[in-house]
């Protein structure tokens, strides 16, 4: 059985099935409230969600039973007290490496960590003291901390990416970060600019290879990109069979390192999927080429947009299921590593994530 | 004292009560004694930097106030979330 944790503009929707079987919504929580993302922490069994309400701001509630009945807020999520701004948004939540140790992203381009399962959290002071932070740019969805990647086995090793202050890397746990931005060609930078290291370079989603975790793989705002040396610098990998290399969603196979899924868009001005055909693109060789992957998929008069957390992988091998959500309400799943693809759901609000497990 | 009215998911976490007898001299020293009092609701109203959230609007006596208005000892303070979202 396969959960799906559905974060929409109107309420988290868990939905349970198996590919190929059908998938039916089993619970729907936080009524008329936007989920940005949900998550289950396999060690406790614990799901996590974050809620921002448009008039009370943004929360982190949990819950160890019925997801229908009853959460509770976790405490510590915002910013320090007195300062110049307030916290806008949690985009994501990782499972760290430490037992019980999770981390949390949002904007303004914040970390927040738990070490007791997500009931209590703090800010990563390493990240938040950055003296390059005034100069900081946001995105068009914010100073975002939308991609969170841990290090298979050291808890010390860690990379994430701020849209638009770019890729920050440490290895020693969160007290101390560096730039992993080597590489990037912002096409939409003058020359000039690109001397400037606070000029937006701006991540639309990174994924880390676990078998091979010096291995990451980015879809930039125009560019997909591969990293060999753990996020310090990137080489281009978009060309070779895509439509696009413009889009937020990507996925990975945990267990090859030479695997990514991404789902193109045609542009920045023209954010839905490329000539009405809904359709993932598989690379199996680390980025030289990309496949099309659209077996069922809607191919006539498809407009969809898909958000940077709303595509999702579970398993792994010849057993990935993959799963993407679209702001049309669709939700889209594959039990055969994206060879074939079937509807899961219809007629959500706008899908704003998925996790799947 | 000064009584505050609050309803709907403010009222749930301020001990499932309407209205709350408080003390202080201008709103946000209201709504600071109340989150002392429901540390529950600290966050909800006001925001990291001690502002009344954008959506959030406060009644004193049925005239809009903002966080720095006089509140007397008789006055009454509504404080009322916005119909708002797509």
């Amino acid at each position: 059985m396969t959960e799906l944790l559905v974060g929409t503009k109107k309420g988290l929707f868990v939905v349970e099935g198996e590919p190929g079987c059908g998938f039916a919504v089993k619970t729907r929580a936080f009524a008329g409230e936007p989920v940005d993302f949900a998550t289950r922490d396999p060690r406790s069994g614990r799901l996590l969600a974050t809620v921002t309400s448009p008039i009370y701001g943004p929360k982190i509630f949990y819950t160890d039973g019925d997801p229908g009945v009853e959460w509770l807020q976790a405490d510590g999520v915002a910013l320090p007290e007195g300062g110049d701004l307030a916290l806008e948004r949690i985009w994501v939540i990782a499972c760290g490496e430490a037992d019980g140790t999770l981390y949390a992203g949002g904007d303004p381009g914040v970390l927040f960590e738990s070490h007791d399962g997500g009931a209590n959290w703090e800010i990563n002071a390493g990240l938040w003291e950055q003296p390059s932070r005034p100069r900081w740019q946001p995105g068009g969805g914010g100073l975002c901390l939308h991609s969170i990647c841990t290090w298979p086995g050291d808890p010390n090793r860690l990379a994430v990416a701020v849209s638009a202050a770019g890729m920050w890397l440490t290895e020693d746990g969160g007290r101390s970060w560096r730039r992993g931005n080597v590489g990037l060609s912002p096409r939409y930078l003058p020359e000039e600019a690109l001397k400037d290291e606070n000029a937006g370079r701006c991540v639309h989603h990174v994924e880390r290879a676990p078998r091979q975790p010096e291995r990451m793989f980015m879809q930039f705002h125009g560019g997909v990109y591969r990293s060999d040396d753990a996020g310090a610098s990137w080489s281009d990998i978009g060309g070779g069979g895509l439509p696009s290399d413009f889009g937020f969603p990507l996925m990975v196979d945990p267990d090859d390192p030479d695997s990514a899924f991404l789902i193109p868009l045609v542009a920045d001005v023209d954010r839905v999927t490329p000539d009405g055909r809904v359709r993932v693109y598989e690379t199996r060789d680390a980025g030289a080429s990309w496949a099309e992957r659209g077996d069922g998929l809607p191919a006539e008069h498809a407009y969809l947009t898909v958000l940077r957390q709303a595509f999702a992988s579970a398993g792994s091998g010849e057993r990935l299921e993959l799963y993407f959500g679209a702001t049309s309400g669709e939700v889209f799943g594959s039990g055969d590593a994206g060879a074939s693809w079937s509807t899961v759901a219809t007629r959500l609000p706008p899908v704003f994530s998925l996790v799947a497990s | 004292m000064a009584v505050v009215r609050v309803r709907g998911s403010l009222r749930k976490l301020t001990g499932d009560r309407a209205e709350h007898e408080l003390e202080g001299a201008t709103v946000v020293e209201l709504l600071r004694t109340l989150e002392l009092r429901h540390p529950e609701v600290s966050g909800w109203i006001l925001d990291e930097r001690g502002l009344i959230r954008r959506h959030i609007n406060v009644f004193v006596n049925g005239e809009r106030g903002d966080r720095t208005t006089a509140v007397a000892s008789t006055d009454r303070v509504e404080v009322l979330p916005a119909i708002t979202g797509g």
